[in-house]
């Protein structure tokens, strides 16, 4: 089965390699593997699409969890991305403010995901450049979290 | 105040308690070679930088401390490598200090420039390249923190030549430490312990596999404490010789490929199996799925990632083997006699007791020497080895009665881990005797370091059993290739006795029997010199019993 692992890892240089190192040494799998920014311009976060049964998913946490830049791991299969980058934006978003967000996040396609008191979380698909929009378009209410997940790309239609 | 990169290096070198390094000069730790010129840290030359890697290797396992080490780039760091693996697959720490080109040049292919983070990115615990002289102190305080906590490793750090030779400010940095992605592991499940507890209390035939965790975590006492409380037969794997008594009476000896007859059959019987900092290798348990096929598996380790990595285990209990077992001891019923489990495994120790044949040439039996050494240092004396068959007969044929007194390549199995070893070890421990039990092979892989032991003085005993083969391949061939000898020969070779004598050693040669003892005596009696004795064996003597690759425990060939 695929598992969608959610990494937070220091953004230093060499960090992807030493993930991807880690991968091929140990056999595993990578089906995929993005990098990105988080609000936190000393944090990447990774998302790494991998096969395998429960034990290797295992494995594969705690042998990534032992690299020194390795933060933090969440397991997170339920999501699946498709040929686009998408970005999570948790947004400060009391009762003055929400039609506001509601109405940008209509202006763009994108989906309140999650509503907590005080926070919205918004999801939206695209291309970078429709990102980056969301993104400048959001900050002035207060971004608490971000997560984009890079690009994954894929042909459309075509030969089977 | 002012300083130069390079003498805050030393300066923090220092605070971590280094005194002795071992290391090989070259153009871009000229700046360091120079602040080492007047400093109190004592720097011992070996002849090639792989020696200096085992003898900082062997440094930290006799003495516990991180073991350091030091070369210039380039060639000096690459030479480094098979020492950083060797210390890597043996969870033993080691700060390996490299050169590097400066800065500037980094990425350009300048002379002698070699990236040594990307090299040893798969067999380190961590490396960094140091940005800044600034960042240094920092940087040094990580790398050790990181080689000696939770499960020991070597950690790099390549310093870049301007890095080291600029002058800043500075100013000695706090003790604290805060790595988001690396906390040391304190404290332990109580639940998990007081099942296992549990598990023992009412076990019939428990058995303790014991390995390289109780020696790194110093956990001897605890661990005699465990076995003598519940009566409990221990085996250890090779890298956990020394960690309980061979002299004791519930001791099994080795486990494994070439571990005894009766502790494979403990294994095999037994209905608990505590394994305790062991990581469940496959020259330990042979065929996976018959390994301990009875047994409930309480499995101690620091390193989670050992859980469940090669074994499926029943009572898991991540943390500090010491503190795990000073926190099961208390909870264990003391145990009487357990009759029949004991009974059971002194019937396999009279049937399949370890034995050797005699030569039909009349050669010296190289298990007869072993014997010889361990009767003749009464186990007070610090054993290394080299790879192949004198190991495994050295983990058989000799006793081992404290911890870090057994040095050997176990995980990687470097041949010429064992003199460059023998001379760390001698540094660390002057006062006790050492001794590498080489095979001819092996001890040519890094000879050179004579020259080492010569200039320092150090009166390390090497022991060649010399069977001018390649002994432990050799033995594969005749077993599982029909005797297909296929460049296993090694029978063309110096004259050992001229080459120890041309350093300056001394060399001794035995091919018989009655010499075998006058000769390990006089070596034992030498003060300020190197000893070199080849002694002339059997040629196709075999390492038994043994389990064949891929088979089980219980399957063994030989020795019955
Ligand atoms: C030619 C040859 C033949 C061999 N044959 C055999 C054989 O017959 N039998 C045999 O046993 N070995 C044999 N070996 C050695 C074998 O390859 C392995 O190196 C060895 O079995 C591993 O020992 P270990 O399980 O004790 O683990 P080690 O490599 O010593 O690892 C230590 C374990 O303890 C854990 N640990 C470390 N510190 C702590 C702490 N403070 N608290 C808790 N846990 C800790 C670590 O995470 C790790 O899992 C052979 C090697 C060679 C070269
Ligand atoms: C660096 C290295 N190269 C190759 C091997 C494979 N190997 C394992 S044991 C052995 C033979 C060792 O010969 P010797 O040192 O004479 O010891 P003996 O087995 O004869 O006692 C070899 C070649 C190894 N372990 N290490
Ligand atoms: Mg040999």
């Amino acid at each position: 089965m695929k598992h969608t692992l959610s990494v937070t890892v220091e953004n230093r240089p060499g960090v992807l390699t030493r993930v991807a190192t880690l991968f091929r040494r140990r056999g595993y799998n990578i089906e995929s593997l993005t990098v990105g920014a988080t609000e936190n311009p000393s944090i990447s976060r990774m998302t790494i699409v991998v096969e395998g049964d429960d034990r290797i998913i295992e494995q594969v946490s705690k042998q990534l969890y032992k690299l020194v830049d390795v933060i933090k791991i969440v397991d997170m299969t339920e999501e699946r991305f498709v040929e686009r980058e998408l970005v999570l934006i948790k947004v400060k978003a009391d009762n003055n403010v929400r039609a506001e967000i509601v109405q940008i996040v209509d202006i763009f396609r994108a989906r309140i995901v999650d509503i907590g008191r005080n926070t919205l979380i918004i999801e939206a698909t695209g291309d970078s450049r429709k990102i980056d929009a969301i993104e400048d378009s959001l900050k002035p209410f207060g971004i608490i979290e971000l997560v984009r997940t890079g690009k994954v790309a894929m042909v459309r239609g075509g030969r089977p | 105040m002012k300083m130069r990169g390079a003498e805050i290096l030393l300066d923090c070198l220092k605070k971590e308690g280094v005194d002795t390094i071992f290391g090989y000069p070259g153009g871009s730790v000229l700046p360091i070679y120079d602040a080492l010129f007047n400093s109190d840290i004592r720097h011992i030359l070996t002849r090639h930088e792989q020696g200096a890697a085992h003898a900082a290797d062997a440094y930290a396992r006799v003495t516990g401390k991180v073991g350091v080490c030091l070369a210039t780039s380039g060639p000096g760091a690459t030479n480094l490598v098979t020492g950083i693996a060797n210390a890597y697959m043996d969870s033993v720490p080691m700060v390996c200090l490299t050169g590097q080109v400066s800065t500037a040049l980094i990425g350009r292919d300048a002379f002698q420039e070699a990236d040594i983070t990307g090299i040893t990115l798969p067999i380190t615990k961590h490396n960094y390249m140091v940005e800044s002289t600034e960042e240094l102190a920092q940087v040094i305080k990580e790398a050790f923190y990181i080689a000696r906590t939770n499960r020991p490793g070597p950690v790099v750090v390549d310093l870049p030549k301007d890095i080291m030779e600029k002058v800043i400010d500075y100013k000695p940095i706090s003790d604290e430490i805060n790595i988001r992605g690396y906390r040391v592991m304190r404290g332990f499940n109580s639940g998990q312990v007081l099942a296992a507890a549990e598990l023992i209390n009412k076990a019939q035939r428990p058995v303790i596999y014991a390995g390289g965790g109780v020696i790194s975590s110093d956990a001897s006492a605890e661990l005699l404490q465990l076995a003598e409380t519940r009566k409990i037969p221990v085996t250890t794997t090779l890298m956990g010789l020394g960690g309980f008594p061979s002299t004791h009476y519930l001791s099994l000896g080795m486990l494994g490929m070439h571990g005894t007859r009766y502790a494979n059959y403990a294994i095999g019987e037994s209905d608990v199996l505590i394994a305790v900092g062991v990581r469940f290798d496959d020259r330990v348990t042979g065929k996976i799925d018959t390994f301990a096929p009875h047994a409930r598996i309480i499995h101690i380790d620091i390193d989670a990632a050992e859980i469940g990595k090669n074994v499926n285990v029943h009572v898991p209990i991540v943390g500090d083997v010491k503190e795990i077992l000073l926190a099961l001891n208390q909870k264990l019923q003391p145990q009487p006699e357990y009759g029949e489990w004991h009974q059971a495994i002194d019937r396999w120790k009279d049937e399949y007791p370890l034995r050797y044949g005699f030569s039909m040439e009349g050669r010296i039996m190289p298990q007869h020497i072993i014997e010889k050494i361990y009767e003749l240092t009464g186990g007070e004396a610090i054993i290394t080895t080299e790879v192949g068959q004198h190991q495994m007969w050295t983990a058989q044929f000799c006793k081992f009665k404290h911890p870090r007194t057994f040095v050997t390549s176990g995980g990687l199995g470097t041949m010429g881990f064992g003199f460059p070893a023998a001379i760390g070890a001698k540094i660390a421990r002057p006062d006790s005797p050492v001794i590498d039990i080489a095979g001819d092979g092996s001890i040519q892989m890094n000879i050179q370091e004579l020259g080492t032991a010569v200039q320092y003085k150090l009166p390390v005993i090497i022991c060649i059993l010399n069977n001018q083969f390649l002994g432990m391949v050799r033995q594969w061939q005749s077993l599982f290739y029909e005797g297909r000898y296929s460049y296993t020969d090694i029978s063309h070779q110096p004259d050992f006795v001229k080459v120890a004598e041309a350093y300056g050693a001394i060399g001794i040669r035995v091919t018989e029997m009655k010499d075998v003892e006058p000769a390990l005596k006089r070596a034992l009696a030498s003060t300020d010199c190197p000893v070199l004795i080849d002694f002339w064996v059997e040629r196709e003597a075999d390492v038994f019993p043994m389990v064949p690759p891929g088979g089980s425990l219980s399957n063994m060939l030989g020795g019955d």
